[in-house]
């Protein structure tokens, strides 16, 4: 180790940020640039009869318009990238997603027509002028209707609007035969509500074409330009990828909504090479409401069953999963692989089984959000032990710690744990975290406080949640035979400059998560030159070799392993030009502190050196490429699993039902940790987010489909006064199967804090008779159970 | 996200801004801060043909201790008032209420005239003026006239102002009741706006209610003085019982607003709730 | 019609059509584009920016409206190539993911402590609640705020 790994190092790409030099997708203009605006559709589910765009044509800086029946059949919209088939072998269904609505529209804000003029203003006022006619249909927006006979059908070839059902683990006769025989079964039906990920920078997408070379050019908003360049050539617009270039510049976070392929990145490529001029669509917050991919909405039975001991016996679990009007890129894979592969939790439950009927309704479609089935996963899982622990009378610290997975390493003699669900664990000391926590908490006179509260009739309560995650996807050969279309590796080029100073190229996209720092941190140690000779490269698939990009919590376990192989490559090809230059042998020589030195000798020369040499190859190894420049593709062995325990200590005020978050703790394990305030930063950042679910935030849809809080003037986001500040910890239990053994932190902290929260308000009122709350736990819902208790 | 072309009038003074209104009729709209009028326009709710600024006009930038009353002129923005000595003194739920409003670059911008022309139904100011019994002075082509505050609101973004006339003062009365006011907010959790705002204004003597007022914001379509827990509690002695028989009133046999995400059951409970926080403050 | 102002210190003068908002003629018409839009109804505050010192949503503005205004954006925050302290307090406390919100929260700050230099952890909450933040769950910008009222004695 040197001197950067495991420290707080201030970040690079700051530096941009804090003085307004960032460059987003919108703040790009190109020479000649026209902008679109979308015409959506107002209704969840209508037969368009007619578009009448004669008064848009006649508008002032007109410049083209296009319907869906305009764009050639063969561009049959945009794909699905996990096939997810019936429990008995039948195909997924995988209803099309066109680029435009071809006759129907099934959500509110479905694509139906695009206007194109010289300002965005005129684009507005030309897109204003156009006139829609629909023949309004039924509309369904809760999944349980929608699977039901009768229910509004969305697609054609799609019965009962069901997509797949799925079933996992270790088989319904087990647990419900456990169940059976259980000494205490405790029951939850559970809603886990539709959220809206609402990163502050709207998506945006310009498309740009080069007809002398026949070339395309796409900036947009992504996490991912590699995996949009694929999914766009391969499966939407038919285009050879040579011939295209994704850039995905600074990004205003994405938190899983800037995963996918969205039909406006395809329709700007498309449109361009149409008006040979490059074309600006940005979204509107509405827009961003109405159409950027969506998150959680299951609604969940779940059972969990004890012995007489409190020992888990069984857990029983059926979901019913909205997926929205269409399948979106991961969709398919949040309430299955994402979210049923968890629902052993850090428990020894012998038996486990999960089922999950998914399907479509007229609402935006859902796909990853921040956590991406483990969060709902985690839900019900905690929210069953915490219930369990008031029924049975227990201390819910104490009915966790009797039922966890024992400590192991992932080493021989402390193999992985193999889940009832599929997973194989790779290390973990789930008490080690709870623990910890409690410590932190100062539990047992947390406790007292609790008592002492409740007896001046203050409604005080304390929530706990402990979680498992599966981060750093993903095994290629593992989720390729669970039906992803795509392996999930990383890619790293690192380039060395003649003159010893290195440039990485990551598929890695950052957007937030700091990588700019924490791989120049990587780097500068293994190499021992200073961070400053580091620069880092990524979002630009004409530059980085190839990359899956961010998101599963997966940049430093697998780009960074990627990142660590390239990295040994440099050294063993530069050892060889050392050893050349030393005359000595490779095996003579050690690397440390940026020098090759002859072991025992004090003759050694440095990094830079090496390099200047393999460019300048006079004096040189026979037979050996000049150049230092190494590429690596780096697969992971297994998922790696990060876990955690968290708590909120809350005060209801009594007369309004308003939720008081008092203290929020976690003590958090992703492994090691190369930037310990970037990765702080990442668990405040999920925390929040995770409050947010459970106090504040829930998109709703009205009864004809109309999403009745698209705005921020009604879809309620934790602000700084609505939170408090965050006292974290963390144990490090490092990942056995990577390089690094780093496990991921991106998510952890939305996954574990929504349970933990609902958990202390369920608890505050428990002395009333309130047994479970839906989320947002918003004023009124509190108030109205403490009503219905009274 | 853009608004719809109009013509744009800077006025030189109150009358300027006066003539113009005449001369560019119906559809001219008067611009102050911009605060409540940008927005809906940026959305094309709302689509005036020609904006008369009247931002500019210092004239209209003053907060005035007139002995009897305190004058506020239209043109002082949220922070002013938020902000300023006299009005903490005089009319303490005044400064509270415009510490409340939107966010701080809100108030920043944002004026009191232009919010009581707006008249939005979820504005703060509007129970906070009717409790502490404001007048409203307005000029038109005609000259000044004023408006109590109890016949200013007139129904859901209805005023009492004509169109070719402007807003120009708040008028405070420096009683003994004002100088005991406050205002107490349930906000809305996205936009903040109050799903009940009270104001209480309320003078004291010999531990009994000698005076009161109460004014709320945000419960109905318009804001209403409520008559139910001010007869209740005039003249009584302040003790727990009496202010928690007098908030029980609250809204009652008023119309009160529901939506998908707070219900008229318990918009009124909260009503009662605040009205009992308020008057329980001030006593 | 004719709009002039001053920007970061710098006189300009455009012909602007009256509908043009202000943050549109900072980002298009001078490049300016530090500043951020994040939505349509005057909520997210990642357009703040300082009109003749206080800081307003640019979003919600009439470039018009600012005929003969003093204007400062993020790009005029330093001072001779200098960091401003609040500047150099989100870098220092991690007050920054993204970077998408930062220059409204930095301009926020500077609005709040230019009104009270040692604000508590409660007016630094309120004071920024006209800022959203979706990566950092504001605890590291409440640090930063802090910081940078410490620096200044």
């Amino acid at each position: 180790m040197g001197q950067y790994m495991g420290q707080s190092v201030k970040r690079v790409e700051d530096q941009r940020f804090i003085t307004g030099k960032g460059q987003y997708t919108d703040d790009i203009q190109l020479p000649g640039m026209t902008f679109a605006t979308i015409i959506r559709s107002p209704l969840a589910h209508a037969n368009i009869t007619n578009i009448d765009l004669s008064a848009a044509k006649n508008a002032p800086g007109f410049v083209a318009s296009f319907v869906g029946s305009d764009i050639p059949e063969a561009i049959a919209g945009v794909p699905c990238g996990w096939q997810v088939d019936f429990k008995n072998g039948d195909t997924m269904k995988e209803p099309p997603h066109p680029l435009l609505a071809r006759g129907k529209a099934l959500h509110v804000g479905d694509a139906v027509a695009v206007v194109i003029a010289e300002t965005q203003a005129q684009a507005k006022d030309a897109a204003a002028m156009v006139q829609v006619e629909y023949e309004e249909l039924p509309a369904v927006t809760d999944i349980s209707a929608a699977l039901k006979d009768g229910a509004p059908q969305l697609h054609d070839g799609v019965p009962n609007n069901k997509i797949f059902d799925w079933e996992l683990g270790s088989g319904l006769d087990a647990v419900d035969s456990a169940l059976a025989g259980a000494a205490h079964v405790t029951s939850l039906d559970i809603v886990n509500q539709r959220l809206v990920p609402n990163p502050i920078e709207p998506r945006s997408a310009i498309g740009d074409y080069d007809d002398s070379r026949d070339y395309h050019t796409l900036y947009t908003s992504s996490q991912n330009p590699h995996v949009i360049r694929l999914l766009m050539c391969a499966f939407v617009l038919g285009l050879p990828e040579h011939k295209v270039r994704v850039v995905a510049p600074d990004v205003g976070g994405g938190f899983g909504s800037k995963i996918f392929h969205y039909i406006e990145e395809a329709l700007m490529v498309w449109v361009a090479k149409q008006i040979k001029r490059p074309v600006k669509w940005t979204a509107e917050r509405t827009e961003s409401f109405l159409t950027d991919g969506q998150g959680r909405d299951h609604k969940t039975k779940a059972q969990m069953g004890f012995d007489s001991n409190g020992k888990m016996v069984a857990l029983k679990v059926e979901t019913d999963a909205n997926l929205g009007a269409y399948l979106s890129t991961f969709s398919t894979a949040v309430p299955t692989y994402l979210h049923g592969t968890l629902m052993q939790g850090l428990y020894t439950t012998p038996a486990v089984h999960i089922t999950v009927n998914a399907g479509v309704t007229n609402t935006a479609p859902v796909d990853a959000y921040r956590g991406a089935g483990r969060p709902e996963a985690t839900f019900v899982l905690e929210r069953l032990v915490e219930t369990a622990a008031a029924e049975m009378g227990v201390d819910p610290a104490e009915l966790r710690l009797k039922n966890f997975i024992p400590p192991f390493d992932g080493s021989e003699d402390q193999p992985g744990y193999q889940t009832q669900v599929a997973l194989q664990y790779d290390s973990g000391n789930y008490e080690g975290v709870l623990k910890r926590l409690l410590e932190m908490s100062d539990y047992e006179n947390l406790k007292k406080d609790r008592e002492a509260a409740r007896a001046n009739g203050k409604l005080m309560g304390i929530g706990l949640s402990t979680y498992i995650e599966a981060c750093g996807i993903a095994p290629s050969a593992v989720v390729g035979s669970l039906g992803a279309r795509a392996g999930l590796f990383e890619a790293a080029n690192i380039r060395v400059e003649p003159t010893g100073s290195v440039t990485l190229f990551t598929g890695s996209h950052s957007h937030g998560q700091g990588h700019e720092t924490t791989f120049a941190q990587l780097i500068a140690d293994d190499l021992g030159i200073p961070i400053e000779n580091v620069e880092i490269v990524h979002g630009d698939t004409a530059k980085v070799p190839f990359g899956m990009g961010t998101y599963g919590s997966r940049s430093l376990a697998v780009g960074g392993s990627a990142i660590v192989k390239s990295l040994d490559k440099i050294k063993e090809k530069g050892a060889k030009i050392a050893a050349h230059l030393l005359e000595a042998s490779t095996e003579d020589l050690d690397f440390a502190e940026g020098k090759w030195t002859v072991r025992g000798t004090d003759k050694s020369v440095a990094f830079g050196d090496v390099s200047l040499t393999a460019y300048v190859p006079h004096n040189y190894p026979e037979g050996l490429e000049p150049g230092l420049d190494e590429t690596s593709f780096y697969d992971p062995a297994n998922f790696t699993y990060p876990f955690g325990a968290h708590m909120a200590v809350v005060e209801v005020d009594p007369d309004t039902g308003k939720v008081d978050l008092k203290r929020f703790i976690s003590c958090d394990d992703v492994g090691n940790v190369v930037n310990p305030m970037i990765v702080d930063g990442q668990i405040h950042g999920g925390v929040a987010q995770g409050i947010g679910q459970a106090l504040l935030e829930g998109a709703v849809y009205d009864e004809s489909g109309q999403l009745a809080n698209a705005s921020y003037m009604d879809y309620a986001m934790p602000r700084a006064d609505d939170l408090p500040s965050f006292e974290l910890d963390r144990t490090v239990t490092p990942c056995p199967h990577n390089p690094l053994g780093a496990k991921g932190a991106g998510e952890a902290g939305t996954i574990g804090s929504t349970p933990a929260v609902v958990n202390a308000v369920v608890d505050a009122l428990r002395p009333l008779g309130v047994t479970d709350l839906e989320m947002p736990l918003s004023p009124q819902r509190v108030w109205a159970a403490m009503q219905q208790a009274k | 996200m853009i608004p719809e072309s109009f013509d744009y009038q800077r006025a030189s003074s109150v009358s300027d801004a006066i003539s113009l209104l005449h001369q560019h009729g119906e559809g001219a709209k008067i611009l102050a801060g911009g605060h409540s009028l940008v927005p809906t326009m940026k959305l094309r709710l709302s689509t005036p043909a020609t904006l008369i600024d009247i931002g500019d006009l210092t004239e209209l930038k003053y907060i005035s201790d007139k002995g009897d009353y305190l004058a506020i002129g239209a043109g002082a923005t949220h922070w002013m008032l938020e902000s300023s000595d006299l009005i903490q003194q005089k009319a303490p739920a005044l400064s509270q209420s415009a510490g409340q409003v939107g966010d701080v670059q809100v108030r920043n911008r944002g004026t009191i005239g232009g919010v009581l022309a707006h008249s939005d139904p979820q504005a703060d100011y509007p129970g906070v003026i009717l409790a502490l019994n404001a007048t409203i002075v307005v000029q038109g082509s005609g000259g000044e006239r004023t408006i109590a505050a109890a016949d200013y609101f007139t129904g859901l973004w209805e005023t009492a102002l004509e169109e070719t006339e402007i807003l120009t003062e708040v008028r405070i009365p420096t009683d003994n009741a004002n100088a005991n006011s406050c205002y107490l907010k349930f906000p809305q959790p996205a936009s903040r706006y109050p799903y009940v705002g009270c104001a209480v204004a309320m003078s004291t003597a010999g531990g009994s209610c000698a005076e009161i007022r109460v004014g709320f914001s945000g419960v109905g379509e318009t804001a209403f003085r409520d008559s139910g827990v001010e007869n209740a509690l005039q003249g009584q002695a302040l003790s727990e019982s009496s202010i928690a028989a007098a908030s029980a009133k609250a809204a009652e046999g008023r119309s009160v607003l529901s939506d998908v995400f707070v219900s008229e059951e318990y918009r009124r409970a909260m009503a009662q709730v605040y009205a009992k926080r308020a008057l329980s403050q001030l006593s | 019609m004719k709009v002039s102002m001053t920007v970061n210190g710098t006189a300009f003068e455009h012909d602007v059509e009256p509908r043009t908002l202000l943050v549109q003629h900072l980002r298009e018409n001078m490049g300016l584009t530090g500043t951020h839009v994040g939505c349509d109804t005057s909520s997210c505050g990642a357009c703040t920016i300082l009109v003749n010192g206080e800081t307003v949503k640019s979003c919600t503005l009439l470039a018009v409206q600012c005929d003969g205004a003093d204007i400062k954006t993020i790009e005029g925050m330093a001072t001779n190539g200098d960091l401003h302290p609040i500047q150099e307090s989100f870098r220092e406390k991690h007050g920054l993911q993204c970077g998408f919100c930062t220059p409204g929260m930095i301009l926020s700050s500077w609005q709040l402590l230019e009104r009270n230099p040692k604000p508590s952890e409660g007016e630094i909450r309120h004071a920024l609640e006209g800022n959203f933040c979706r990566c950092t769950g504001y605890d590291n910008i409440v640090k930063a705020v802090q910081h940078a009222s410490q620096q200044s004695a």
